[in-house]
């Protein structure tokens, strides 16, 4: 794991994970560290080329302005969106109260 | 003062003097778009359906789906744009990743750091400029309702999504840190809600939510050019709870400040019912969105052709309507506010073609024609009551009730006062009614004499009881000042 050279380091994954909401085990922090360091490395191939006077690319396809007219269509049929909730309440999602944010 | 690298500020160093404050305001303002059509797909953007049945898989974010952007929602958002006299440049869309119940792809898809619209202003009718940073697009989230704990987020047993409004166009307003006060601050949101209606970007309603107002409120010594360290208050549901939030989020940190502590960086939950802000959250545990480009979405950039038509066929604005009534009534812009925002600017405009009195014509539109249907007023009849009025044969009141049966059923304005028994009092009759009282007072005509201002009111009294207050109170003071002089 010496190749990662310091590119990411343990505390960098724990933080990522916390904003995923990934609780990972210190097994599992040093496995994704060293792993999420090669692909850095791997990443970092590019940084050799000489990228002077290149646009940075927004998108594989050389498209814009992609749009569609703003006339209705049809949607899904609600008792049918309401069967993949966790549970329903007044046609709504009933959800847990929202924790993890506010004090 | 000084400002600490973690964007703390300390108080001032010195006790003693009084300090001068500053409140120092930007606004963040998201709009629903007035589309037919959700952002992204094609449900319904509409207020108040059944819950859960303007979805689809896109709003739903089901694996698969795939958005493609409403072109009626980025003219929208040019229209303002233009309005707001921003550059409209090419633009992209990123992901804002966060998980919340009421976004179902854990992620909201918004415009970063290419925004489609960027540095505008909005004049408000005081004639300053408001700076516009930028005006993006993005889609809405779903709606939560918190049931328990008496609806307070954080106290709530379980909360209830309706997902019909996931993936509503919003456009997110930016304005640059302007603004300096409560006052400014709704005189602010009451002119951009009206561009917003004049260009038919949104209806722009705070109480249905189509228009949300969040508050970036920091204070500094006055004279100072650095800003102070800003808290972002939340839940401004209408103008005046944002008058009175920013007052209060102003002085408790001048309070902080005064007392050698310091203001830390926070979102601030506005408590309408106690009339306080209160902590949701600090910088520290302010999110970090990871924003990266929607790999499911091409760039945006709309061609000269297009910007040149949005602009073509864009209305008056309140500001040019301000200013072309005030240069036609020869008042400031800011005096004819009221005027423009009723609508009544063309209806003065007309009626001042057809010969009318521009000070009457303001008059009356400020005052006596709030909430009448005016459109059916002729401008010709209402330019020749104000004739009638400036030539002394309606009084104030006559006018009023004259102008008041025009709005009604229309009609020649002469011919409603004839037959309301306002007819002219000819000047020489009036004359005589002075006379007449002047002679039956001797002791108060000396003491008017005698420059007793007091007694006008007594002689004008009387001589409107001798008239059955058919003659104009102005021209009576008139009659005396003329009769004391000679």
């Amino acid at each position: 794991m010496g190749a990662m050279g310091g590119r990411i380091s343990r505390d960098d994954v724990a933080y990522v994970a916390g904003l995923a909401r990934l609780e990972l085990t210190d097994d599992e922090l040093e496995l994704f560290t060293g792993q999420l360091a090669a692909v850095l490395d791997h990443a970092a191939d590019v940084e050799a080329l000489d990228t002077e006077g290149v646009v940075p690319t927004a998108h594989p396809l050389p498209l814009a302005n992609v749009l569609r007219d703003d006339v209705v269509r049809p949607g899904l049929d609600r008792d049918e969106v309401l069967k993949a909730a966790p549970a329903v309440e007044e046609q709504r999602f009933r959800v847990p109260p929202v924790l993890g944010e506010l004090p | 003062m000084t400002t600490t690298q973690d964007g703390i500020t300390e108080g001032p160093a010195t006790e003693g003097t009084a300090t001068e404050w500053e409140t120092v305001v930007g606004l963040e303002v998201h709009c629903e778009l007035a589309t037919a059509t959700k952002l992204f797909c094609g449900c319904r953007n509409a207020f108040g359906d059944e819950p859960n049945t303007n979805v689809c898989p896109v709003c739903l974010g089901l694996p698969g789906s795939l958005p493609v952007l409403n072109r009626q929602a980025v003219e929208l958002a040019m229209r303002l744009g233009e309005a707001l006299g921003c550059t409209v440049r090419p633009s992209l869309f990123h992901r804002k990743n966060y998980f919340y119940p009421d976004m179902p792809k854990d992620y909201q898809i918004s415009q970063y750091d290419q925004p489609i619209n960027v540095d505008g202003f909005l004049e408000l009718p005081d004639g300053s400029r408001v700076g516009i940073e930028r005006a993006h697009l993005e889609e809405d989230t779903g709606k939560s309702t918190h049931v328990g704990g008496g609806g307070r987020i954080h106290e709530a047993d379980h909360s209830l999504v309706d997902y019909n409004r996931s993936g509503v166009p919003l456009v997110e307003i930016v304005s640059r840190p302007d603004l300096r006060s409560g006052e400014q601050a709704r005189a602010y949101v009451n002119e951009l809600r009206a561009v917003l209606l004049a260009t038919g970007a949104s209806d722009a309603r705070m109480e249905e939510g189509s228009m949300r107002v969040d508050a970036n409120v920091s204070v500094r010594p006055a004279g100072s050019s650095t800003l102070g360290t800003r808290c972002e208050v939340k839940n401004l549901n209408s103008t005046r709870s944002l008058g009175r939030a920013i007052e209060y989020e102003a002085r408790r940190q001048i309070d902080l400040l005064t007392a050698g502590e310091r203001v830390v960086q926070q979102t601030r939950h506005w408590d309408e019912a106690d009339g306080r802000t209160h902590v949701l959250r600090s910088k520290e545990e302010a999110f970090d969105y990871r924003y990266f480009p929607e790999p499911d979405l091409v760039p945006l950039a709309p061609d000269d052709a297009w910007r040149h038509a949005v602009r073509q066929s864009l209305p008056a604005l309140p500001a040019d309507r301000r200013r072309r009534l005030a240069a036609a009534t020869g008042v400031a812009p800011g005096d004819v506010a009221v005027v423009v925002e009723r609508g009544l600017d063309e209806l003065v405009l007309a009626a001042l073609d057809a010969g009318g009195e521009a000070q009457r014509l303001l008059v009356h539109a400020e005052h006596d024609l709030a909430g009448e249907p005016a459109d059916a007023l002729d401008p010709a009849a209402l330019a020749a009551l104000t004739r009638m009025e400036v030539a002394g044969q309606l009084t104030a009141t006559q006018a009023k009730a004259v102008l008041a049966e025009l709005v009604a059923s229309g009609g020649d304005p002469a011919e409603i006062a004839r037959a309301k028994g306002f007819e002219a009092m000819a000047d020489d009759a009036l004359a005589a009614a002075v006379d007449e009282v002047i002679t039956a007072n001797p002791d108060a005509w000396e003491r008017y004499q005698g420059g007793d201002a007091k007694v006008t009111g007594f002689f004008v009294g009387q001589v409107m009881k001798a008239t059955r207050g058919r003659a104009d109170g102005k021209v009576v003071t008139r009659l005396l000042r003329e009769r004391a002089g000679a």
